[in-house]
């Protein structure tokens, strides 16, 4: 047993010495590297899935979440062939991707609707306006606005509970665009979470609760939650979030479309990414529907396509997530 | 004579009470530990019953043999078990071998001066410290300075500096426990240093050892924060090249470069889902993490005795 085990030892010793020796020959195996938003997760992951099934495995893609920020980290350092956005690349990131000389190409691939959910037995609140979503959210509202009647003296006098996305996600930069004005101005005593299980267990068991998260999650959970439909202005009808409302442009200012970026040298000079996003723009449309995301209408794909097929490398927002563009008009900025 | 029978008597009623009372005392204690001891295995009871009846439908063939999915139904494990599979042996042959080491010469070697004390104190400390610390420093060290990129054997060296401290203090702690009669007897017959600690020392303190690094092991296969710190991946649909070839050199170490996700990240990563059916996924998984946990645990035990019955001295 003693000698055994000293063998063993030895054995141990000998394969740690073979790690020194990397193995250099993994250039020609073919992958394509995915990382970025966890909103755009469900989209990807479908077309990814759909792709290796229809090569037989000759190449390989792969696929994380780091989130829109950190994925576009890894992007702008070259880790990375695609990453998925929840929002526009804002100027930090523009900056980074500039410095370490990498180019890409902005491809919208579909719309997500921020719901604004509520209780079921929180009677209420049926249609929220925007300035009322800024009283409760803004930065001056922390420690101040507490109460439902603050926020709207029809309101009862009940403590208002607020959830709402972790500050390292797309949704919550876009959230705070949209509704405070400033992406990232926010107040910051509420219950936040990157994970929107939380937030629909946290809303579901509090009558006093309001929060917000991608569509796809209220949809999932309408026996538990009910969504509230959005005053965009005052005069302006209630909308409620759907499919037809955002496809529509009508559900504002709270739906927004959802990107991924593509390394243009990647695009250009690695066949396996060219052939896996026109794949995916092709396949989008379906796929997209699939996983409970709202497709962009025919016209849109159609823009989005010639604009990849033009390689065209560069953002229509100019590093600010801008809300309500219409996406034809936002392809036509990047000359 | 008949004053001093109910004497007795009552002394004897006396003494009975009192061995009344104290067995009273005994049965109360018993009770409270029993309860004691109820509240820790219940609760892990009653998870572990939650998990398998959420997860039931998923326990069959085809979760362990089919690639991820976005069909909850079909979605499976095999990229998750076979990466955990292959994290684990980088982990088990690189922190055995040092942490035995490791433990071997602080207890036989080294002088007992300030410096070791201060080692010891660290090694001790290292064992208590959040595993998401050790995730950020492999993500500096392993993947940016050393450039191994967010690997298999990145992920299995991070496991293994976390599991190191509990294998460094599992190994003192048997060779401490090896009475001092048996170094002794085995210089006085003009064994060299060496031949003390692999004939004896090594040999006898093995039980406690291996249990130490089997314990060890089962810890690092629920790790979740530190891997998803260095960067594993959620989605990925093919396997790392295999590590054992038909033509010569027969061994192939391609796999260490490769990427890759473990249990635990898979089971995190169905659980945010939004569809339901990927929750009795998550749950299924769940189920499986623990299973493997008390299957490596129960080994342990089992060995540990198997090989303290075979020693005599």
């Amino acid at each position: 047993m003693q000698f055994k085990f000293a063998k063993t030892l030895g054995v141990a010793a000998a394969v740690a010495g073979l790690y020194a020796a990397p193995a250099t020959v993994l250039a020609a195996e073919k992958i394509v590297k995915i990382d970025g938003s966890s909103t755009v997760y469900p989209i990807t992951e479908a077309v990814a899935e759909e792709f290796q099934i229809s090569k037989k495995g000759a190449v390989k893609v792969t696929v994380g979440i780091s989130g829109t920020g950190g994925g576009f980290k890894k992007f702008c350092r070259g880790e990375t062939d695609i990453s998925g956005a929840s929002r526009p690349i804002l100027q930090k990131e523009m900056d980074a991707c500039k410095e370490a000389g990498i180019q890409y190409i902005e491809l919208p691939v579909a719309y997500d609707a921020l719901t604004v959910v509520l209780n079921p037995k929180n009677d209420w609140a049926k249609n929220i306006t925007v300035a009322e979503l800024k009283k409760m959210w803004e930065p001056a509202a922390q420690g101040k606005v507490k109460t439902w009647k603050q926020v709207n003296a029809a309101w009862p006098d009940k403590p208002l509970k607020l959830f709402g996305a972790g500050a390292d996600s797309g949704t919550f930069d876009y959230f705070t665009e949209a509704i405070v004005g400033k992406a990232k101005s926010s107040r910051g005593d509420f219950t936040a979470s990157e994970d929107d299980n939380v937030l629909v267990q946290g809303v579901s068991q509090d009558v006093n609760a309001i929060g917000y998260f991608g569509y796809a999650y209220y949809e999932e959970n309408q026996d538990k939650l009910k969504a509230a439909a959005i005053v965009e202005k005052a005069g302006k009808p209630a909308v409620m979030p759907s499919p037809q409302t955002v496809m529509n442009g009508t559900y504002q200012p709270l739906s927004r479309p959802i990107f991924i970026y593509v390394n243009a040298t990647a695009a250009a000079f690695k066949p396996e990414v060219k052939e896996f996003v026109n794949f995916y723009l092709k396949n989008a449309p379906e796929l997209v529907k699939e996983v409970k995301y709202i497709p962009l209408p025919a016209n849109e794909y159609a823009a989005v396509n010639a604009h990849w097929k033009a390689l065209k490398p560069g953002t229509g927002f100019g590093g600010v997530p801008e809300v309500g563009v219409k996406i034809e008009e936002l392809l036509k900025r990047i000359k | 004579m008949t004053t001093q029978q109910p004497a007795v008597l009552k002394n004897l009623d006396e003494v009975r009470a009192m061995i009344r009372r104290h067995k009273l005392n005994d049965y109360i204690f018993s009770i409270i530990g029993l309860i004691a001891l109820m509240v820790g295995l219940l609760t892990l009871l009653t998870l572990f019953v939650d998990l398998v009846m959420d997860g039931y439908p998923r326990f069959n063939q085809e979760f362990l043999s089919n690639f991820p999915s976005r069909r909850a139904g079909s979605a499976g494990l095999l990229t998750a078990w076979v990466g955990s599979l292959l994290v684990m042996t980088v982990t088990f042959v690189t922190a055995v071998p040092l942490g035995v080491a490791a433990g071997v010469y602080l207890e036989e070697y080294a002088p007992k001066n300030w410096f070791t004390d201060l080692i010891e104190i660290n090694v001790s400390n290292l064992a208590g410290v959040p595993s998401i610390i050790y995730g950020l420093l492999a993500l500096g060290l392993f993947v940016y300075i050393l450039d191994l990129g967010q690997s298999i054997l990145t992920a299995g060296l991070t496991l293994a500096l976390l599991i190191l401290p509990v294998v460094i203090v599992t190994t003192r702690e048997s060779i401490r426990a090896i009475p001092v009669s048996i170094r002794e007897g085995a210089y006085a017959v003009g064994a060299t240093k060496w031949q003390v600690v692999s004939d004896h020392i090594l040999h006898y303190s093995f039980g406690g050892i291996l249990t130490g690094i089997i314990i060890g092991m089962a810890r690092a296969l629920g790790e979740t924060a530190p891997v998803i710190t260095i960067g594993a991946l959620t989605f990925i649909a093919f396997l790392p090249p295999a590590p054992v070839m038909a033509e010569p050199p027969f061994l192939n170490f391609e796999w260490l470069q490769s990427g890759f996700t473990v249990l635990p990240i898979q089971m995190f990563n169905w659980l945010s889902r939004p569809d339901h059916a990927f929750h009795t996924n998550a749950a299924a998984t769940g189920a499986i993490i623990i299973i493997v946990t008390l299957l490596m645990n129960g080994t342990a035990i089992w060995l540990r005795y198997r090989i303290r019955k075979n020693i005599k001295w």
